[in-house]
């Protein structure tokens, strides 16, 4: 299934992307070789703590990426690096470059909000807003200027609560507070909102931590629909959620340094089923297996 | 015994069990003399503030001792009315009007003529000619703007200006209800002893009426120098025209304030200076407020404050902007921190969501964190709002003027408010001036009662919404 | 739709570049300003107490050394002696704190230690509404119901003015205040400790007195230093029911007890003082009205004290448990 074995911590930014993915389909950039988001020697720090070191990896269009990791190892605070969420902790700062369709956004005369448009985030916890639930979709809209008519952000809202697969659930009462539905609906309320400013990347930050198994399974299939039209970056902490729904798989480890400071590193970032059957690094299989963690 | 082993176990340390028993029981009795004490201590709170009230309301009402320039029933008995089954008020108009003009000056008469008129289609104590003279003038009175007296006003004007009660004593509340006799008593003991102290009058001319100093009357008459006519209107208004200077310059500014500290504000050293601030500012006594408001409002911004710089103006800067605007500065930290409690009790989640979906940190303050926000905003400030209505010490030094009968008319008026009619009634010697202070007390307590309790009901609202 | 836009990577630094946004930069400047206007009140503050002041003391009639060493303050006769008023104030200020303390922290160990949520409910809106009457209320309470108790206690003895009826009612004043911060201080101690102490056989008393006050002494004490700088510069009920002379007196002459400490009397405060002197018709520029800023510098910068006094215990105690 894959062609390129060398896709580990030291890939080089040269390699052809996956080709079992969406990318090769989906355009320009592709054909460059380059991914949507790339991280260069990406390092971050919270005051004078490192908690993630060194991270170098390219994540493809149209594609479910997983990171996970034993808890600590910094997956989440690498996907919050990735739209410069993490801008909101006053202490956090990034050395290195991330790279969106080519552009350093931690270049200076980057404008954050204009990044967290593009790529949107669902978090760990559903977080509707205390609004009805078609003014939780709408709003993001609105924010980012939104032309049309009020029966084009009918459709809109329409239009990005069916790619959640929630429409039907709640098209009679879009007038009812968010905060009605129950943790799997509000969780993908969360997603048609994010869906509704058209980004181009998806970050979600263990979506499914807080929910139950069925709804759980609502929000696998919702990804796997979604991946034909954005580019996906999940974290999770279930391996098997990982082996699932994502392309392609990074794993992170952490490691004590003499300090007793725990700093976060990309042990490597394959094709999902390679990972998880024929782990290139010795920490991987100790995880996998579950001799650890 | 002693001849036995001479190592102890650590158990041989501790009592028997019957000791036990009883230390226990020592413990437990202490404990619960402890806990009893703890109670009659808190009581003292309790009970502290339940004489406080009682005070106020046993000296709202009473039984007086009045004397009357003319009776009621006299009154009555000249238009043939039943004195014991009619009262003043039965009386028309005319009747009333009738009376009126029999006991009063002319001058007297013109005056509250000109002032307002009595009939729409007659003059009573003007001829026409002057009237319309009068009228025509560069300043004509109130009274040529048409508008006619109510019948009511009228019975006031009767009650004021020929009944004119002079109240010569007063009883407290629990004394009239059960022992008005030793009241009406010692108003006659102090005849007997004192001739002199009441003037002309003898006690067969003592009346002994129910009196509420407390009443509606009493909250729409202006201030007077007459006890017995006395009201708070004039105080009242000036005390809402302070709260909304206040509400206006507090709230935006205290609001915006903390928004800045709790969202936006970096932890660099002028926002730091600036929250340490805050927080000293809050601990600062209200007399310092005042002076501030007397040596910066009132004195240096004069001509803003007394509106001379924008034409018409009060003589000084002793008006109600002035007082306003320092009760302003005095509840401004206060406003601050609360709001700052609200803002910072918004999770973290909502700011999240909104940053995360493109929005700028003031487009996700504005439409997420507010609306969260502001009911725990409106409690912290109704209740910042709530003391300044009570504060008195900054208003004296700004120059509350000490006696005030017009209502104000703008930010500009000098003015009198709740507090400072009632600190001036409490310092004055008489005995009647302390019944009003208490009847104006319970205005205020009332006026502030009700927004504690608008901050009580919207509190609970909001942890209801939030659970 | 992620095609439609972006993909060009020539055109994403361009894209990504920052927005001028300034309504955003407006918004933020004017929540700026509204901070910054505190600072302004502290600086109008410091400015016009300091320049007063200082016209008071570069007045012939006064020096430093009279002022801070002196004990009569008669403004008319010229003397002005700061001490009779630092007297009448803490004369008043310690009454009440006789009087605060043991009931606000009866109050607040009662609440947080024993009282069921019934009685809890019913008490803590008791002393929020103590906390919302004006003191102008608590003054008249004095004068109409305090004062007269006293004299029916203690007989002709008590003045029409004396410290005694002002500091209890003061007292009452702060009691909320004492309890509400010593609830909050005992409440911030760790469950773990009261369980730890149950746990060795304590009964709730000595669990309450021996282990929670003590941890949560720092705290308490911040809250009775909060309450001694409210009871100092409490203005209307000193004002009212303390009388508006100054208690001068001479070390030498008068007797400790019988004059010079003695509750009975009458005796001016500082912010008394500066009360009755602003209410009357007062004109600029005079020694009065200097003087009451030199005296309200004095009440500012003891209550500043205080107050940093408390803030810097409560640090303390916060870095205990964090």
């Amino acid at each position: 299934m894959t062609d390129t074995p060398d896709a580990t911590v030291v890939t080089p930014p040269t390699t052809v992307p996956n080709p079992g993915s969406g990318a090769a389909e989906s355009g320009t950039s592709s054909a460059q070789g380059t991914g949507v988001i790339e991280t260069e020697n990406m390092d971050v720090f919270y005051g004078d703590f490192k908690a993630v070191a060194d991270v170098t990896m390219k994540f493809a269009f149209n594609e479910i990426s997983a990171l996970i990791g034993p808890s600590g190892c910094g997956k989440s605070t690498v996907l919050r690096a990735l739209n410069r969420m993490n801008d909101l902790i006053p202490s956090a700062r990034v050395d290195g470059e991330v790279r969106y369709h080519g552009a350093n956004i931690y270049d200076p005369s980057v404008d954050p909000v204009e990044i967290r448009r593009r790529i949107g985030m669902v978090f760990q916890k559903p977080n509707p807003f205390p609004k009805s639930i078609y003014d939780n979709i709408a709003w993001g809209a609105k924010i980012n200027g939104f032309k049309g008519s009020k029966s084009d952000m009918r459709d809109l809202v329409q239009g990005a609560l069916e790619q959640a697969a929630l429409w039907d659930e709640v098209k009679d009462k879009l007038t009812e507070s968010g905060l009605s539905l129950s943790g799997g609906q509000q969780q993908r309320l969360c997603i048609a909102r994010a869906i509704a400013t058209q980004p181009d990347v998806i970050l979600m930050d263990e979506p499914c931590s807080a929910l139950d198994p069925i709804a759980t399974l609502r929000i696998e299939e919702l990804m796997l629909e979604l991946k034909e039209n954005y580019s996906i970056i999940i974290v999770t902490h279930n391996m098997q959620q990982a082996a699932r729904v994502s392309g392609k798989t990074a794993f992170f480890n952490v490691e004590l340094d003499t300090t007793g400071q725990r700093t976060g590193y990309l042990v490597e970032f394959s094709p999902t089923d390679e990972l998880f059957t024929s782990p290139r690094m010795k920490a991987t299989e100790d995880y996998i297996t579950g001799r650890f963690g | 015994m002693t001849t036995q082993t001479p190592q102890k176990s650590p158990l041989d340390y501790f009592p028997t069990e019957d000791e036990y028993q009883r230390l226990l029981d020592k413990r437990t009795r202490r404990g619960t003399a402890v806990r009893i004490t703890f109670l009659l201590m808190l009581a003292v709170a309790v009970v502290g503030l339940g004489i406080l009230l009682y005070t106020i309301i046993d000296d709202s009402f009473g039984i007086v001792a009045v004397v009357n320039e003319n009776e009621p029933e006299d009154i009555l008995a000249a238009y043939g009315y039943d004195p014991t089954v009619t009262v003043l008020s039965d009386l028309n108009k005319e009747q009333l009007v009738e009376v009126l003009a029999g006991s009063i000056s002319s001058g007297v008469g013109r005056r509250l003529e000109r002032e307002q008129r009595f009939f729409a289609d007659r003059l009573v104590f003007e001829s026409q000619a002057k009237w319309d003279e009068v009228c025509a003038s560069d300043e004509p009175p109130s009274g040529c703007g048409g508008g006619v007296r109510s019948k009511a006003d009228v019975v006031a004007l009767v009650e004021e200006r020929v009944i004119a009660p002079d109240i010569i004593d007063a009883s407290r509340l629990t004394a009239s209800i059960f022992n008005p006799q030793r009241f009406k008593d010692k108003v006659e003991a102090d005849f007997l002893t004192n001739p002199d102290r009441y003037e002309d009058y003898t006690f067969d001319q003592v009346r002994f009426q129910w009196r509420a100093w407390f009443s509606w009357k009493f909250i729409t008459s202006p201030a007077s120098d007459k006890p017995e006519i006395a009201g708070v209107r004039t105080a009242v208004l000036g005390s809402i025209w302070l709260v909304a200077i206040t509400v206006l310059f507090a709230v935006p500014v205290g609001v915006g304030a903390a928004i800045y500290l709790e969202e936006f504000a970096k932890p660099t050293r002028i926002n730091d200076f600036i929250q340490t601030n805050i927080n000293n500012l809050a601990g600062v006594p209200s007399i310092i407020y005042g002076m501030l408001g007397l040596a910066v409002l009132v004195r240096v911004l004069e001509p803003i404050t007394s509106g001379s710089l924008f034409g018409d103006g009060a003589p000084n800067g002793r008006t109600i902007l002035s007082a306003g605007l320092t009760l302003g500065l005095l509840t401004l930290p206060v406003v601050i921190i609360s709001s700052q409690e609200a803002i910072r009790a918004v999770p973290n989640s909502l700011r999240q969501a909104g940053m995360g979906l493109g929005a700028t940190k003031w487009q996700t303050v504005r439409s997420q964190v507010l609306p969260v926000a502001i009911p725990g905003i409106l409690t912290g400030t109704i209740l910042a709002v709530a003391r300044a209505i009570g504060e008195t010490a900054p208003l004296i030094l700004v120059g509350a003027a000490g006696f005030i009968t017009v209502s104000p008319s703008g930010p500009f008026s000098q003015f009198t408010a709740l507090p400072i009619q009632i600190f001036q009634w409490t310092s004055l010697p008489q005995e009647e001036w302390r019944h009003l202070a208490a009847a104006a007390s319970l205005v205020l307590l009332v006026l502030l009662l009700s927004l504690n309790a608008v901050a009580v009901l919207l509190r609970n609202r909001y942890s209801r919404r939030l659970t | 739709m992620s095609t439609e836009r972006g993909v060009h990577d020539a055109d994403m630094a361009r894209q990504l570049a920052r927005k001028p946004r300034r309504f955003e930069r407006l918004i933020v400047g004017s929540l700026f300003i509204a901070g910054a206007i505190s600072i302004a009140i502290t600086i109008g503050i410091l400015w016009e107490l300091g320049s007063e002041s200082l016209l008071f003391f570069l007045d012939d009639d006064v020096t430093l050394g009279k002022f801070f060493f002196s004990t009569e303050w008669s403004p008319q006769a010229g003397s002005f002696g700061i001490w009779p008023l630092i007297l009448g104030t803490m004369l008043i200020t310690v009454i009440a704190l006789l009087v605060a303390i043991p009931v606000g922290l009866s109050a607040a160990i009662y609440l947080s230690e024993y009282a069921s949520p019934r009685v809890r409910n019913f008490l803590k809106p008791v002393l929020e509404i103590l906390v919302g009457i004006p003191t102008v209320v608590f003054g008249f309470f004095a004068l109409t119901f305090m004062t007269p108790l006293l004299r029916s206690i203690f007989g002709s003895q008590v003045g029409f003015f004396n410290v005694l009826s002002a500091g209890i009612v003061v007292g009452l004043l702060i009691v909320p205040l004492v309890s509400s911060l010593a609830e909050d201080a005992m409440a911030a101690v760790p469950d773990s400790l009261r369980q730890a102490s149950y746990g060795l056989g304590a009964s709730r008393l000595e669990t309450s007195l021996r282990v929670v006050v003590p941890a949560a002494l720092s705290g308490i004490a911040a809250g009775v230093v909060v309450a001694m700088s409210r009871a100092v510069g409490e203005t209307m009920v000193v004002t009212l029911a303390s009388g508006a002379s100054p208690r001068n007196f001479s070390l030498a002459d008068d007797s400790l007890f019988g004059y010079i400490l003695s509750p009975f009397e009458g005796a001016q405060t500082m912010t008394g003082y500066i009360a009755i002197t602003a209410s009357g018709d007062i004109s600029y520029d005079t020694i009065d009205y200097n003087s009451i800023f030199a005296i309200g510098l004095t009440l500012f910068v003891i209550t500043l004290g205080l107050n940093s006094l408390s803030r810097r215990i409560v640090k303390r105690f916060r870095q205990e448990y964090e």
